[in-house]
């Protein structure tokens, strides 16, 4: 991270350096190494090794390393004290210890850094999957949003259909309205004609029983009971 | 590349002179050197997935040898031979 340029102040954002012309970025991080670099003997790194194989091949630096030591020991420039005992001891039990228990703490350390691995994983992961989720349900509400033109024929439907039915009521309320008012002037009619009836009736039977005198009745009555008379006769012959 | 831009790996032997007078030796240059050879030689050995003895047992001889030659005038009393 620290080979990136520095940040610049966007605070009042007068800069002297253009923003975001590289394509660089923070994310994603490079992944670590598998290995590290190689050693032998725990503590000397391999390239020293290489350097020194053109020149006097595999045992060039082991006899470096003899010499070294035996001048060092020679001309005392090391000094053999008690520390020497002590360290000899602390170096053996040390070596002894990772013989036996480094592959074991290895794999213990190895497995503490898979599961962190693997949770932030899986958050990934869900992360991922919920953006996805989300992608389909917006391509689903883009495709809901053709069937506009459906909605407004069904609503357009609905507005003519509710026009349609109050057009023919109030039809229907006029014709109703006509119809009584003419049912009232032909009732008046037959009412006035129905009552000047029944008043002539009525004036001719008063005239015509006005008119009739005592003497007309007594000569009436006297021919009915002749014709009765006749009419009897007339049926005791038939009998 | 050029002689100031390469690290001292990179430098032959002859050339270690000029090399060594194109460093700048104020507070900030060493400082720098320091951060960067430290930088380097964790991403190397210790910032690695599988570590292993290498990275800490390196640190830990290179602490031993400082400290023997820090006590060298101490320790040159208790020498066995008085003529070597």
């Amino acid at each position: 991270l620290r080979a990136l340029p520095p940040p610049v102040a966007v605070g009042v954002l007068h800069t002297t350096r253009p923003l975001h012309t590289t394509q660089q970025s923070l994310a994603p991080v490079p992944p670590l190494p598998e290995k590290g670099g190689e050693v032998r003997h725990g503590l000397i790194p391999e390239e020293f090794f290489q350097f020194l194989y053109p020149k006097t091949g595999v045992t060039g630096p082991y006899m470096l390393g003899t010499g070294l030591l035996l001048y060092l020991l020679s001309k005392e420039i090391y000094v053999i004290n008690h520390e020497t005992a002590a360290a000899a001891c602390i170096l053996t039990v040390i070596v002894y210890g990772v013989k036996k228990f480094g592959a074991d703490v290895a794999a213990f350390a190895d497995k503490l850094n898979e599961e962190k691995v693997a949770a932030a994983q899986a958050v990934k992961d869900e992360c991922v999957q919920m953006l996805q989720k989300a992608i389909e349900e917006e391509k689903k509400e883009q495709w809901r949003v053709e069937g506009r033109g459906f909605l407004f024929d069904a609503k357009r439907n609905n507005i003519a259909m509710l026009l349609e039915a109050n057009y023919r009521e109030r039809l229907l309320m006029v014709y109703n309205e006509v119809k009584k008012r003419l049912d009232y002037q032909v009732a008046m009619q037959n009412l006035k004609r129905q009552k000047e009836q029944d008043h002539m009736i009525q004036w001719v039977e008063k005239n015509v029983v006005q008119s009739i005198t005592p003497q007309q009745q007594k000569e009436s009555i006297a021919k009915c009971i002749m014709d009765l008379k006749a009419l009897s006769k007339s049926a005791h012959a038939a009998v | 590349g050029p002689l100031s831009e390469r690290p001292l790996m990179e430098v032959r032997l002859g050339e270690l002179h000029s090399w060594i007078s194109t460093r700048s030796f104020s507070a900030q240059g060493l400082l720098g050197a320091v951060q960067r050879a430290w930088g380097s030689y964790c991403a190397k050995y210790i910032h690695v997935k599988q570590g292993g003895r290498a990275g800490i047992s390196m640190l830990l001889a290179g602490y031993c040898l400082l400290s023997y030659g820090w006590n060298y005038q101490h320790l040159k009393r208790h020498r066995w031979r008085k003529y070597h």
